[in-house]
C-alpha cells in the first residue's frame, strides 16, 4: 500500500509546517525581547548577540507589572468562583427539579448567551457611571456573575447524575443548599474544573471589558498594561513590547500546557 | 440569580432599545429624537460599511478556519509526538490573549522592521503594507483571526473524526476504497454537521471581533477595518453619542439573533448525528 504511506508523509509533512507556523510567533516574541535597542534597531531581524534581560526590568521599571498581575488573578478568580455559585444551583434546579416554567426559564437563560459583553457594555457603562462604580472591582466583575454557558454545561453533567443520589441525600435529611453546594461538587468535579480554568483563562486574557471600565492604573489590568506600553516612550521600542508580551503569554501557555485535557474538554462541549 | 439576569442582560437590552429613540452625550440630559439615530447611522453609509466590513472578515475568517481547521485534523488524527505537537501548537493560539496576539503581529507584519517584510525584501518583494493599505488590512486582520482560532476549529473537527467508528473506514477499505475517496464518500459526508456547527460558532464570534482591530488597526486606515463593534465603541468613547451607540447596538443584537438562531439548527443537527 504505497498510497497510504504517502499520505501518511504528506499529513506529517503538514503537520510539521503547522507547528512551525504556529510556534514560530512565540520564538520570534522571545528572541526580540532578549535584544537590545541598539540591536533592534540597526537589525531587527538578527538574532540577539547575548542572552540580556534588560527589555525585562525595563517592562518592571515602567508598569507595575506585580500590581496588575495581582489584580488581574483577583478578577479572574472572583468570576469564576462567582460564575460557579451561581451556576451550581441554577444548573440543579434546571436539571433535577420539577417547576412550572422550566423550560421557559431554560429558554431565557440560553438567549443570555446571545448577548455577548460588546453588546451589553453600552446600558451597562452608563448605569455604572450613574453609580459611580466605572473605575472599581465590581465593574470588573459583577457582569459576569452569571455565566450561561457555565450553567448549560453544568446542567448536561448533572443530567446524568443518577436522581436515587440525590434522592437518598433527601432522605438522609440533607437540605437543598447542602446537596448543591456540598453533595453535588465532587460529582461534578470534571466539568467543574474544565469551567473554572476555561473561565479563569478567558478573563485573565479579557481585554475589551477592562479597557471600557477602567479610566486609569486603579483597576488596571495586565493584558491592558501590556498594549499600553506600546504608546509609551518616542518610537515602539519593540523589545520592550514583546518583554511584556511574554509576561503577559507565559502564564496561559503554561496553564495550557498542565491542563491541556481540562481545557479542551471545557471548549470543546460545543457551546462556547 | 434572576436579579442578575435582569440587571446584567435584560436591562442592558431594554436601555440600549430607549436609548436608541434619544439624543444624548452623557452629560447633558436625553433628548427624544424617534428614528433619528437610525435614520442617521443609515444615512452616513456607517451602518453599511461597517456591517459590511464585518461581513468580509467574517467571511474570510470562517472559510479559513474551517478549511485549515479540517485540514489539520485529518492531518493531526493518528497517534504520535509529531502529531501531539502540531495539535499543542495550533491550539495554543486559542488560549493565549488577543492583546499578545495583537501585538505579537503587530511586529511580525510591521512595514518597515518586521520579520515578514524583510524576508520578502530579501527576495526581492515588497515592502507590502499590511496594515496600512485599505485593500490589504482587512485580508491582514482576517489572517491574524485565523492563526488565533483555527485551533478550535480543528479541536471540534477532531473530536467528530473520533465519533466516526472505525469499521466503516475499514469496510471502505476491504471495498477497494482508496484514502482520497474514503476521505470524500465516507470522512466528509460524515463531518457535516460538525462543519456546519464549526461554520456558525466561528460566524458568531467574529462577529464580535474588536480587541484585534482595536490593538492593530484602529480601525483604519480610512475606516476600512472598522467592525461593527469597534463602531459602537466609537460612537461612544470617541463620539459621545449614546443615541447611536445604542441603534447599533440594536441593529448587532438583531444580527446576533439570527445568527443564533442558525446555530441552535446547526447544533441540533450535531447532536442528532
Amino acid at each position: 500500500m504505497i498510497g497510504e504511506r504517502h499520505w501518511r508523509r504528506l499529513a506529517l509533512g503538514f503537520a510539521l509546517c503547522a507547528a512551525l507556523i504556529w510556534l514560530f510567533p512565540y520564538a520570534w516574541m522571545l528572541l526580540t525581547s532578549l535584544k537590545t535597542s541598539q540591536e533592534l534597531l540597526k537589525a531587527p531581524t538578527a538574532l540577539p548577540a547575548a542572552l540580556r534581560f534588560s527589555a525585562y526590568t525595563e517592562v518592571f521599571r515602567v508598569i507595575p507589572v506585580g500590581r496588575y498581575v495581582g489584580l488581574t488573578t483577583l478578577m479572574a478568580l472572583s468570576i469564576a468562583v462567582l460564575q460557579i455559585a451561581i451556576a451550581l444551583p441554577a444548573a440543579y434546579a434546571l436539571a433535577k427539579l420539577n417547576f412550572r416554567l422550566r423550560g421557559a426559564a431554560f429558554a431565557c437563560l440560553m438567549s443570555a448567551l446571545l448577548l455577548p459583553a460588546e453588546l451589553r457594555f453600552v446600558p451597562i457603562f452608563t448605569l455604572f457611571s450613574a453609580l459611580g462604580l466605572v473605575n472599581t472591582l465590581p465593574a470588573l466583575v459583577l457582569p459576569f456573575a452569571l455565566s450561561a454557558f457555565g450553567t448549560f454545561l453544568l446542567r448536561q453533567a448533572l443530567l446524568s447524575v443518577p436522581d436515587s443520589l440525590i434522592e437518598a441525600a433527601r432522605l438522609d435529611g440533607a437540605s437543598e443548599l447542602r446537596i448543591v453546594y456540598r453533595l453535588l461538587p465532587p460529582i461534578l468535579a470534571p466539568s467543574l474544573v474544565a469551567f473554572f480554568l476555561v473561565s479563569f483563562v478567558h478573563h485573565w486574557n479579557d481585554y475589551f471589558w477592562p479597557l471600557v471600565m477602567t479610566v486609569d492604573d486603579r483597576v488596571r489590568t495586565l493584558p491592558l498594561g501590556i498594549a499600553l506600553l506600546r504608546e509609551q516612550g518616542s518610537g515602539v521600542r519593540w523589545h520592550i513590547v514583546m518583554a511584556g508580551n511574554t509576561l503577559l503569554s507565559l502564564p496561559a501557555l503554561a496553564l495550557f500546557g498542565f491542563a491541556q485535557k481540562h481545557l479542551l474538554r471545557g471548549l470543546g462541549s460545543g457551546v462556547g | 440569580m434572576l436579579a442578575v439576569l435582569g440587571v446584567f442582560f435584560v436591562y442592558p437590552l431594554l436601555s440600549a432599545l430607549c436609548t436608541s429613540f434619544y439624543d444624548w452625550d452623557l452629560l447633558t440630559p436625553p433628548r427624544f429624537v424617534g428614528f433619528d439615530n437610525y435614520r442617521a447611522v443609515v444615512a452616513s453609509g456607517e451602518l453599511l460599511a461597517s456591517l459590511g466590513t464585518t461581513l468580509l472578515v467574517s467571511g474570510v475568517v470562517v472559510l479559513g478556519s474551517l478549511l485549515l481547521g479540517l485540514a489539520l485534523a485529518l492531518a493531526v488524527h493518528r497517534p504520535g509526538p509529531l502529531a501531539a505537537l502540531a495539535r499543542s501548537a495550533v491550539f495554543s493560539a486559542y488560549v493565549v490573549s488577543w492583546v499578545s496576539v495583537g501585538l505579537l503581529f503587530l511586529w511580525i507584519f510591521d512595514a518597515d522592521a518586521g520579520v515578514v517584510n524583510r524576508a520578502l525584501g530579501a527576495v526581492g518583494i515588497g515592502p507590502v503594507k499590511w496594515l496600512t493599505s485599505t485593500s490589504v488590512a482587512p485580508f491582514t486582520v482576517a489572517l491574524i483571526v485565523i492563526w488565533k482560532v483555527t485551533g478550535y476549529a480543528m479541536v471540534v473537527f477532531l473530536s467528530g473524526l473520533s465519533s466516526i467508528p472505525p469499521e466503516l473506514q475499514e469496510a471502505a477499505a476491504l471495498d477497494g476504497a482508496g484514502p482520497i475517496s474514503r476521505l470524500l464518500h465516507v470522512t466528509l459526508p460524515l463531518l457535516r454537521p460538525t462543519a456546519a456547527f464549526v461554520a456558525v460558532t466561528s460566524l458568531i464570534a467574529s462577529f464580535q471581533l474588536f480587541d484585534v482591530v482595536r490593538l492593530l488597526t484602529q480601525g483604519g486606515p480610512v475606516r476600512s477595518t472598522t467592525v461593527l463593534v469597534y463602531a459602537i465603541y466609537e460612537q461612544l468613547f470617541r463620539d459621545l453619542r449614546v443615541g447611536r451607540a445604542s441603534a447599533l447596538v440594536v441593529v448587532f443584537f438583531l444580527v446576533l439573533a439570527l445568527l443564533t438562531w442558525l446555530k441552535l439548527r446547526a447544533f441540533r443537527a450535531e447532536a442528532a448525528a
